[in-house]
């Protein structure tokens, strides 16, 4: 288990650095749903395969598809991709590397303390100490402790949902019987 | 080791067997939508026609696999790979029998339906490596179509995990024992039926490929086991959503009499069967018209369905 851990980690990894530095933005894409991917097994291994499972079906299955959807329907050619190649020129990479390798020392020096205190605490490292939370439990957790955090999210979709139908309407009106003057008013 | 031999022996025989038969059912689907047109269908080749799969696999694998030289090469050799392993990775957790089956996975109905949101990828990527415009609208079309069609196949089936009580889905099988659950979740196999066949792309809801309007859809620039890989893609599609659709609503393999094998397969080659008599029987919609009815219709008659199916089981506990 731990060995398909690091693994999934390295590809996790991996995937990402390649997501930034790809001049096509679908092969960018692809790269970020191997990242999911990646990650939804991380998930499971470490015991939570209800969330696992999600990540898969919701990012990695709906909302990569919009993106890609989003990025078909603007069609990016080929000079996309060369303007998108010089953008990545070496001096770019100067002050975002140096500001995340800052960042990177201090989590690798958190984990590494993190770590020791969880060796002590359960006497292993924490993949082997996970234990598996299913799908019930995750449901008791969000309609018990996190039940605000719910209705907040809920109501961030609601307000979503009414702003897509408002932009809808409008679209639907255009073709409807106040065609004529609404054209003209975007025109003038 | 014993116990690795009979896995090996159950993954292989399956894999076998689910080839077969979906390379089979393309040339039971010809002669089944003969005989419903009032034709013979392909009768030539062996005896009934039997071995016309074989004469199409030579065919396809002898012809000129073109990549063509506008698309993009990586992706355009992706996509079809990625059909066939979403849809043969859900049939890993499909409960084909007592015993039989590849793996017993706790979220086994969550893996079914992340692999064929997965599917949708082979699709997309297919129309858009291609370069094409009839490909790109293909794509199109099968990115809205997969993506509404998705968010009701999922919650249809929510009541039946709320009446099982387990995303497992021997457990779920075990719990029709008495009654099997297309009686309380009539408008949940409705929906699923429906979202099943859109998923699978099938007529009425083969949208992507409308050969009269966009050539062939998002595999007009494929050729040879490429898109043969698509062809065998549906098919295997078509088999995993009858399989799935008796699973979850007809009681898997529970039944009188016959052995619980002989049971599943004959009721999924039913499914199958209506499946392909809805090809022959219904023309294909308009795209608005598909998205109305997916949004408009289909998804609040889920809701529903949920609301009843809660309350009842609410007021039962």
């Amino acid at each position: 288990m731990e060995a398909t851990f690091y693994l999934s980690g390295v590809i996790a990894v991996a995937a990402t650095l390649m997501v930034i530095t790809r001049a096509s933005a679908v092969h960018a894409l692809l790269y970020l749903i191997v990242s999911l991917l990646a990650v939804a097994i991380i998930f499971f291994v470490l015991g939570a395969p209800f969330v696992a499972a999600l990540e898969v079906i919701i990012y990695a299955g709906a909302v990569m598809v919009l993106f890609v959807f989003v990025i078909m329907m603007l069609n990016l050619g080929k000079a996309a991709a060369v303007k998108e190649r010089e953008w990545l020129s070496p001096g770019m990479w100067v002050g975002p590397s140096i500001l995340s390798a800052l960042l990177l020392a201090e989590l690798i020096y958190i984990l590494v303390q993190n770590v020791q205190d969880v060796q002590g605490a359960y006497g292993g490292t924490a993949i082997s100490s996970g234990a598996v939370i299913d799908s019930k439990e995750v449901g008791i957790a969000l309609f018990g402790p996190y039940l605000l955090g719910v209705e907040l999210a809920s109501l961030l979709l609601l307000a979503g949902l009414v702003g897509a139908c408002h932009l809808g309407w409008h679209t639907e009106l255009r073709f409807g019987s106040h065609s004529a003057s609404r054209s003209d008013r975007a025109r003038s | 080791m014993n116990e690795w031999a009979a896995i090996w022996v159950n993954l292989i025989l399956i894999l076998a067997v689910l080839f077969a038969f979906s390379a089979m059912l393309s040339w039971i689907e010809r002669r089944l939508l003969g005989l419903w047109q009032d034709r013979y269908g392909p009768n030539r080749v062996g005896p009934f026609g039997v071995l016309q799969i074989v004469a199409d696999s030579i065919k396809l694998l002898t012809k000129e696999d073109w990549i063509p030289p506008f698309a993009d090469r990586a992706v355009f050799v992706l996509a079809p790979a990625i059909v066939a392993v979403t849809t043969l990775l859900a049939f890993a957790v499909v409960p084909i029998a007592p015993g039989i089956g590849v793996v017993d996975l706790n979220i086994g109905l969550l893996f079914f339906l992340a692999m064929s949101s997965l599917g949708v990828y082979s699709i997309v990527l297919g129309g858009w490596a291609s370069n094409n415009k009839y490909s790109l609208l293909g794509g199109f079309r099968a990115a809205a179509q997969m993506l509404s069609y998705e968010v009701f196949m999922g919650l249809a089936l929510m009541g039946v995990v709320m009446l099982a009580g387990s995303f497992n889905l021997r457990d779920i099988v075990a719990a029709q024992e008495n009654l099997w659950f297309c009686i309380p979740q009539i408008l949940g196999l409705a929906t699923f039926a429906v979202a099943g066949i859109a998923e699978a792309r099938r007529l009425p809801f083969d949208l992507p490929e409308s050969e009269n309007e966009l050539v062939a859809g998002f595999h007009t620039e494929y050729s040879s086991m490429k898109f043969g890989m698509f062809f065998i893609g549906e098919y295997v599609g078509i088999t995993l959503i009858s399989a799935m659709i008796v699973t979850l609503f007809f009681g898997g393999w529970l039944g009188p009499l016959l052995p619980p094998l002989v049971w599943f397969l004959l009721k999924t080659f039913i499914v199958i069967v209506c499946f392909i008599l809805l090809r022959a029987a219904l023309p294909r919609p308009r795209y608005d018209q598909l998205m109305t009815y997916g949004w408009k219709v289909m998804l609040p008659v889920t809701l529903v369905n949920l609301l009843i199916t809660g309350a009842v089981v609410l007021s039962a506990a």
